[in-house]
């Protein structure tokens, strides 16, 4: 049956965290902002005895994998898209584990993430030469033995120095088996913190998610355990591009709540704009028609309109996910749509606050700035389209390059 | 919980709709808007289906299903898909029904529900866009004035579908400022119908307008009686049905030209090929699907007894845009061919033109 209803501890849950989102993040995003290096130590150590918020809580934490959970990624980047991405957990190289993983692994793997000390994971695909193209990867992994021994260099790795170096987290870094076998032989490998041969070569200045470290990480003769790798080591055919479609089905997990996560940085300029409006006694006529509106107005409902749109294609890739049901196409469009209105949707709000919107006192010009990032990471908003195109037109990636 | 798959009722429904649109409207959507006429048997076979009388209770002589707007969606929908103006007609006299079911007195759904439950087509209308640019549905010009026992409403309105043949009429007027409801039966002194319409679109359908002069009806017959009737509850209502067939008639063009993009060959390959061609197609599918799923919230908001003016008003103005953009793409991606009346797309593109414009037109 066609329904909305959000159950009443669902609710409740999304409340907490809209309320936790606000008196954790909120008063320390401008300076983790302007202190881009920085670690929010105490922070940290907060969320990660109590990952409501922030990526501990998502991405296979406790929320799940279904709408709960695109409703607390919002939350939390409503209150801080950065802080969001910093706090401890599994993150994205977890997600990986979880998608390919044996039994065995994932206890080895993720157990961390319960005990001890703040620890990350982190996901390591990108190169300097390859970004969506994650055919052309050119770090490789040769075996020696019962190890493997990595080389290459990766960018853009998403809480990769935390990760990496700070914690006794992980990276998941995606290499190739057989350079000559091409999707087919890549294969994703686990690299524990501290790994000989592993180092965080710099950490990127960024124009927004500042509080978030994005790190290149170097491997140069990094030996890791041989079943460190995920899922089947062999180049069963190649042919067959099994290694590629696991990288792609852990976005497919991923991507729902990137689209939440866009979202809520979204609700957070929109909430803005019209709590400011209010205070000035000015009025949105809902539901007047067209041509007594007036230009702001329209802005306002264009605006209001466009998050619902995308809040609801990504509602429908969690619904679908949690149902197990196989959601790339509309992940895609979830995707596609909330980075592209999120982008919009900030921009318009510094334009409506005019100096208020601009200047650095308020936190809407980092928003714009964090925003961005959301029709970026995970596929740009133009990979995401090419993929809906695909998968509605039939077409493999040779029909439609 | 939160889903989006119909029941298995809905699905049949759907279903249903479907098969019809497929087998009868497209058989004849074209000759239709070609000849300015809709065959009375297509409309015939419709009624068949009971899409009103199935909402309208057992004591009123209805199916008794829940009357639900998110139902209504669906329906609208997949009429919608095979022809906007077949389906306007198909349901046209919901548009006196569904607001006498949900803010009717007691009196009015004894006296006129059972009409609508009959075996033969109840040609029924209403009567609310007036001729002028600054059209608000808030702020009418056409008025009613209390004299004694019965309201005077003077006026005029246009884009009243099937008006000539309807004997019941709904006539919205400005009461005291406020929009209210008027019954008007057949045979009233004083409304004049004029010439039918020409417009760009919904050629098919018959619309008119009509002039209401000293127009004089009992007191008995204002919508809701004595206390009148929740117009913007009424207007929720058409939101969701017009955003619904924004939905319908996207989707048709989106289709075709998706099927065109794939079979037209340029420089060797199909033009769909082209990310140019082929990301229009997927920023079509996307803003379809996003505004089917704001109607069925909006809808379902509705079906709750919530106030929905924001959220209808919301997804009606972004299906409006919707359904412009993705037929102008659809006509766009055929080049030449879609500017021709052998290919359907410029018909959507004229209908779909037209939503914007077509408040109160239409009503699940």
């Amino acid at each position: 049956m066609i329904d909305f209803e959000i159950p009443p501890e669902i609710e409740a849950a999304r409340k907490a965290a809209h309320e936790r989102a606000k008196e954790l993040f909120r008063p320390i995003a401008r300076y983790y902002d302007e202190h881009e290096h920085e670690n929010p130590d105490e922070l940290i150590r907060t969320l990660w005895e109590n990952p409501t918020i922030g990526m501990g809580a998502l991405g296979g934490g406790s929320a799940g994998i279904g709408p709960a959970a695109v409703f607390l990624a919002e939350e939390s980047t409503w209150g801080d898209a950065g802080l969001t991405l910093c706090g401890p957990g599994p993150g994205l190289g977890g997600a990986a584990v979880l998608v390919s993983a044996t039994p065995e692994q994932r206890e080895r793997f993720l157990k961390r993430f319960s005990e001890g000390e703040p620890k990350w994971g982190a996901m390591a695909i990108t190169e300097a030469g390859c970004g969506s193209d994650t055919a052309a990867i050119t770090t490789t992994a040769v075996r020696d033995g019962d190890e493997w021994v990595l080389n290459g260099e990766k960018i853009f790795v998403t809480c990769g120095k935390r990760a990496a170096e700070d914690s006794d987290g992980f990276a998941v870094v995606w290499a190739t088996v057989d350079k000559s076998a091409g999707r087919a032989g890549i294969k994703p490998f686990v690299v524990e913190a501290g790994t000989p041969g592993m180092r965080v070569a710099k950490v990127e200045d960024k124009l927004g998610i500042r509080a978030s470290d994005t790190a290149t990480i170097v491997f140069q003769d990094c030996r890791i355990p041989y079943d460190n790798i995920l899922g089947i080591p062999e180049v069963v055919d190649k042919t067959k591009t099994a290694g590629f479609k696991r990288v792609m089905a852990t976005f497919d997990v991923t991507r729902p709540f990137v689209a939440a996560m866009a979202l809520g940085v979204g609700r957070a300029a929109l909430d803005f704009v019209k709590e400011t409006f209010e205070k000035e006694g000015i009025e949105i006529r809902y539901g007047s028609p067209r041509h007594k509106l007036s230009a702001v107005e329209r802005d306002v409902m264009d605006m209001e309109a466009n998050m619902k749109a995308a809040e609801m294609l990504t509602l429908r890739a969690a619904w679908m996910m949690s149902l197990m049901q196989r959601n790339d196409l509309q992940a895609s469009m979830a995707k596609a749509k909330a980075g592209l209105v999120v982008t919009r949707v900030t921009q318009k709000a510094v334009e409506l606050l005019g100096p208020l919107g601009y200047s650095r006192k308020n936190l809407v010009e980092k928003w714009m700035r964090d925003c961005k990032i959301n029709d970026i990471f995970e596929g740009t908003g133009q990979i995401n389209m090419l993929i809906v195109a695909r998968r509605i037109l039939g077409y493999t990636r040779d029909d439609l390059k | 919980m939160i889903s989006f798959s119909p029941s298995e009722e809905q699905q049949m429904i759907i279903n249903t709709l479907s098969e019809f649109a497929v087998n009868e409207m497209r058989e004849l959507y074209r000759e239709c808007d070609e000849n300015g006429g809709i065959p009375a048997e297509i409309i015939d076979k419709a009624w068949e289906f009971g899409l009103i009388a199935s909402s309208i209770p057992e004591k009123y002589g209805g199916f008794g299903s829940e009357h639900s707007a998110v139902t209504g969606a669906l329906v609208a929908e997949e009429l919608a898909w095979g022809d906007l103006s077949i389906a306007m007609h198909i349901l046209c006299p919901a548009l006196v029904a569904f607001p006498i079911l949900e803010t009717g007195s007691e009196e009015q759904k004894r006296k006129y529900l059972p009409l609508f439950c009959g075996e033969g087509y109840k040609p029924a209308t209403a009567a609310l866009i007036e001729p002028r640019f600054n059209f608000d549905a808030s702020t009418l010009t056409t008025t009613a004035r209390l004299d004694g026992n019965e309201y005077v409403l003077n006026g005029e309105k246009c884009y009243v579908p099937l008006a000539a043949d309807a004997d019941l009429m709904l006539v919205y007027a400005s009461l005291d400022g406020a929009t209210q409801g008027f019954i008007v039966e057949n045979g009233v002194s004083r409304l004049e119908i004029g010439e039918r319409e020409k417009n760009m679109g919904l050629k098919a359908l018959a619309t008119y307008e009509l002039a209401l002069r000293d127009c004089r009806i009992p007191k008995e017959n204002r919508l809701g009686g004595e206390a009148g009737c929740d117009f913007n509850r009424i207007l929720n209502y058409s939101r969701v049905a017009l955003s619904a067939m924004a939905v319908g008639v996207a989707r048709a063009a989106y289709e075709y030209s998706l099927d065109y993009a794939k079979q037209r060959y340029a420089f060797g390959e199909p033009i769909a090929a082209r990310q140019a061609i082929a990301f229009m197609m997927a920023e079509m599918a996307i803003e379809i699907e996003a505004t089917r799923f704001m109607t069925w919230e909006a809808a379902w908001e509705l079906d709750r007894g919530k106030d929905a003016t924001k959220d209808t008003s919301l997804v009606k103005m972004y299906a409006d845009d919707m359904a412009v953009t993705v037929t102008d793409r659809a006509v766009q991606i055929l080049g030449g061919h879609g500017y021709i009346r052998d290919h359907p797309v410029e018909l959507w593109l004229r209908n779909g033109r037209g939503f914007v414009t077509f408040d109160g037109m239409a009503i699940v």
